[in-house]
């Protein structure tokens, strides 16, 4: 450890220090030193996080190294008690239901493959789930093939079904529009010309670009065809549409990303400095 | 004629020297850009931080419009009859929160000042600690006399994603047979006559990933015909565009999507007067990145075409 | 045997997920199937946790390069992961949430995961800067038509836009900058989503059918397909 490592060392543990004793004595309540540990530490990482701009370093790496563990511990608690402990141990023993406090719904016999009891059927997750961790241990982790060829067969036949109607069929139909919005001959939609956001003539532009947008989008993706000719002019205006798209993808990808600086700044400058009031 | 207090004084000063500071050094940089010169990242990165930084100290914020597709969603949950059940899915985690927990707040107080009945679910381990926020900020807080379990419950997450909305759309108490704190849902007097998702007036999902509102359009919305409605973070909203007004009946899109509904759900409830609004406060930091990274734009292609003029002259 | 098994598994609950979802007296064994699909799902998180500890346990046996901060990782870890399996502070029973307020899991939750994971992404923001500055180029007549559509939504997506353009008259407010970028999102931006949505969609279900009729195998470990 360089000398610079441990001045920088000894000045943010000092500073930890002094906000949680300031932000102790702002805090009321009956957990005022707790809570104002929390705020600091919260304030702390978010900080250690935001040091990356300037380059990576020992503060960021803890911070990362931190979030990685405790998130995969959450989603395998909450995992645990509202999944295992909530839907399989109930199904599966009485005893264990009473013991997590959970109502035992085995005495209805839900359904009955081949006159096993309801109990042995909902074996079948546990031992795929099981064959499944067998994963950790490599000479074992073929086995873990079965439960994820379960896995794969159950998202194939879900989503076969759904994005067939949903993706395809709906969406294919939706771009069906018509073309002539209210038209009553072409003398009144001349008389009604103009740029107005919800006039006749803004409403059939829009319906003619989502009809030859889709077309010429589809136009562009395919590539079974060599993209001469209308073809080719189709596929441009494809492109053109495309990136459009990416364009209006990217605006509000910035806003999003905003955001979230602006989350984490009010947090700072609201919770942690208590210096904005909302 | 108001009097200037002294803190709008300062508070305009401050607004006045932070633009002469963001507008001044944009300035300085499109200078550079003409003369062909870069500048470091980490320049970039302090104007983006000031940018932000300056408008949320000045507390600077703006109205907003609802656009059509925010204004559905609100006209539907304002259409229902009141006692209309509603059901709310927390599909977020904490890097999407700054822009989806204030949908998800103020779209959870319209439900309930409107008299609906609010179930809560998610599909994102991350969303039952997150629903607690809405829950101690809004529910608690603002609707003291909402009943637990009568006018709101919490069914809290099942792992499985699309898994889950496969079983819930034909049968929700074999996926959810309690509720997050092991309640038995024959108890739960709000959840009787529910056996599917076809039995809700509305589907609400709050999130931005996956699953998200694409699957609950696809796995619940489309083979119920229960209406869906989203909020979900910038980066996925324009994605969903295809989807709407079809396949799904209102969408709010990002931070602006929150202040539209927040702005125009204070306007039209005088008893919310004082309500806490994130989002319109967070459009003023907004506003100001947008310009700066508008700018930033411009810079870089000026500098882009000068350089290349400059190779074309060698 | 290391193939058929996975691979007769594979064909039996995509052919029962789809059929149960036609036929109603099938509508049940489907669920329970699905139901079967949610709780491997859990034992997934379980194999990520398990994966976590033996990553980083092996770098730290081995003494890698920065074995120093997989204590770190791991501590973590178990901390959380003691918290919540044994509802350390709950203030409930066992029956309470894992997340009710006031628990040491929930106190870890909104403390260091809800922080950290929320900053991570927030730092998004200077890259998306410095991307705006450095790659966002009118190089040709396409990146033009993208710039230019960035351009709109930008400005239309905050106050900014309409104060600029609030001159307009009503009968060419289309042109306004905010009628302008809804324009773009709910035409334009629409129909270029939807190409790409069905394209994506065919592709999922060809996908699906391959995988459900045994001509996709590469999940099984096999290159040929």
């Amino acid at each position: 450890m360089s000398r610079l490592a441990v001045v920088v060392f000894v000045i943010v543990c000092a500073a930890f220090a002094l906000s949680w004793v300031l932000r102790a004595g702002a805090t009321e309540g009956d957990h005022a030193v707790r809570d104002a540990f929390l705020v600091t530490l919260s304030a702390f990482m978010t900080l250690a996080i935001m040091s990356f701009m300037y380059r990576d370093n020992p503060y960021y790496k803890f911070a990362e190294h931190l979030f990685v563990g405790i998130s995969a511990a959450y989603w395998m608690c909450v995992g645990f008690w509202s999944t295992i402990v909530g839907n399989l141990v109930p199904r599966i023993s009485e005893g264990l239901s009473d013991f997590f406090k959970v109502p035992y719904s085995g005495g209805g016999l839900d359904f009955d493959l081949f006159f096993l009891p309801y109990r042995v059927f909902y074996l079948i997750p546990i031992i795929l789930g099981i064959l499944l961790l067998m994963r950790l241990i490599p000479k074992t982790g073929w086995i873990s093939r079965w439960p994820l060829a379960f896995i794969v067969g159950t998202f194939a036949g879900l989503n076969l079904i759904r994005y067939l109607q949903s993706d395809f069929i709906i969406q294919i139909s939706a771009t069906f529009v018509p073309l002539f919005v209210e038209w009553q001959g072409f003398g009144d939609f001349v008389s009604r010309l103009s740029l107005a956001a919800d006039g006749q003539f803004i409403a059939m532009l829009s319906n003619l670009v989502i009809f030859l947008g889709v077309f010429c989008g589809l136009v562009y993706f395919f590539f079974s065809k060599e993209h001469t000719g209308w073809f080719g002019g189709a596929s441009r205006l494809g492109i053109w549409i495309l990136m459009i798209t990416f364009g209006a993808s990217f605006g509000y990808t910035v806003m999003g990303r905003i955001s979230l600086l602006v989350g984490r700044l009010t947090f700072l400058f609201r919770d942690w400095l208590g210096i904005i009031s909302s | 004629m108001s009097v200037p207090t002294w803190e709008r004084i300062v508070g305009n000063i401050g607004v006045i020297i932070v633009l002469l500071l963001i507008g001044g050094g944009l300035v300085w940089l499109f200078v550079r850009a003409l003369r062909g010169k870069e500048v470091d990242r980490r320049v970039v990165f302090a104007f983006i931080l000031i940018s932000v930084a300056a408008p949320l100290l000045l507390t600077i914020t703006f109205e907003m419009k609802p656009t059509h597709i925010v204004q559905e969603l609100y006209d539907k949950i304002d259409n229902l009859p009141a006692g209309s059940r509603i059901l709310l899915s927390f599909d977020f985690d904490p890097p999407m929160a700054p822009e989806v927990q204030p949908m998800a707040d103020v779209v959870s107080r319209h439900v309930l000042t409107r008299g609906h009945k609010a179930v809560f679910m998610t599909l994102w381990a991350t969303g039952q600690a997150q629903f607690n926020i809405t829950l101690e900020d809004v529910i608690r807080r603002q609707f003291p006399n909402a009943v637990y379990g009568e006018h709101y419950v919490d069914l809290g997450y099942k792992a499985g994603n699309e898994g889950v909305l496969n079983v819930i759309r034909t049968d929700f108490k074999k996926m959810f047979p309690t509720d997050v704190n092991t309640v038995p849902w024959d108890s739960l007097p709000i959840l009787e006559g529910i056996r599917s998702c076809s039995d809700f007036d509305l589907i609400i999902s709050l999130g931005g990933g996956k699953p998200g509102v694409k699957e609950w359009v696809l796995f619940v919305g489309d083979p119920t015909g229960v209406p869906v409605a989203g909020g979900v973070a910038a980066v996925v909203a324009p994605m969903l565009y295809p989807y709407f007004p079809s396949q799904m009946c209102g969408l709010l899109g990002g931070i602006k999507g929150a202040a539209e509904y927040e702005n125009y759900f204070r306007d039209n409830h005088p008893d919310h007067t004082d309500m806490e609004t994130p989002a319109m406060i967070m459009m003023g930091p907004q506003t100001v990145a947008h310009v700066v990274i508008l700018a930033f734009i411009v810079i870089g292609n000026v500098l882009f075409f000068v350089n290349r003029r400059k190779e074309v002259k060698r | 045997m290391r193939r058929e098994i996975p691979l007769g598994i594979t064909i039996f609950v995509g052919f029962l997920a789809i059929v149960s979802f036609f036929s109603p007296p099938l509508e049940a064994l489907g669920e329970d199937f699905t139901l079967f699909f949610d709780i491997i799902a859990v034992f997934a998180f379980f194999l990520g946790g398990g994966n976590l500890v033996r990553i980083h346990a092996n770098k730290l046996i081995k003494k890698k390069p920065d074995w120093i901060y997989s204590i770190v990782a791991l501590l973590g870890f178990f901390v959380m992961l003691a918290a919540g399996l044994f509802k350390i502070g709950n203030p409930g029973d066992i029956s309470t949430s894992v997340t009710a307020p006031g628990s040491l899991f929930a106190m870890l939750y909104y403390n260091l995961n809800l922080p950290l994971g929320s900053t991570m992404y927030a730092l998004l923001a200077f890259y998306v800067a410095s991307a705006s500055y450095r790659a966002f180029r009118a190089k040709n007549r396409e990146a033009t038509v993208l710039l230019l559509a960035a351009f709109v939504i930008l400005l239309g997506s905050t106050p900014f836009g309409t104060v600029l353009t609030s001159w307009i008259p009503d009968s060419f407010d289309f042109l306004e900058i905010p009628n302008l970028a809804v324009w773009i999102m709910s035409s334009p931006n629409l129909a270029g989503q939807r190409a790409i949505l069905i394209g994506i969609g065919l592709g999922v279900v060809s996908m699906s059918l391959r995988l459900i009729l045994g001509i996709e195998r590469t999940y099984l470990g096999e290159d040929r397909g």
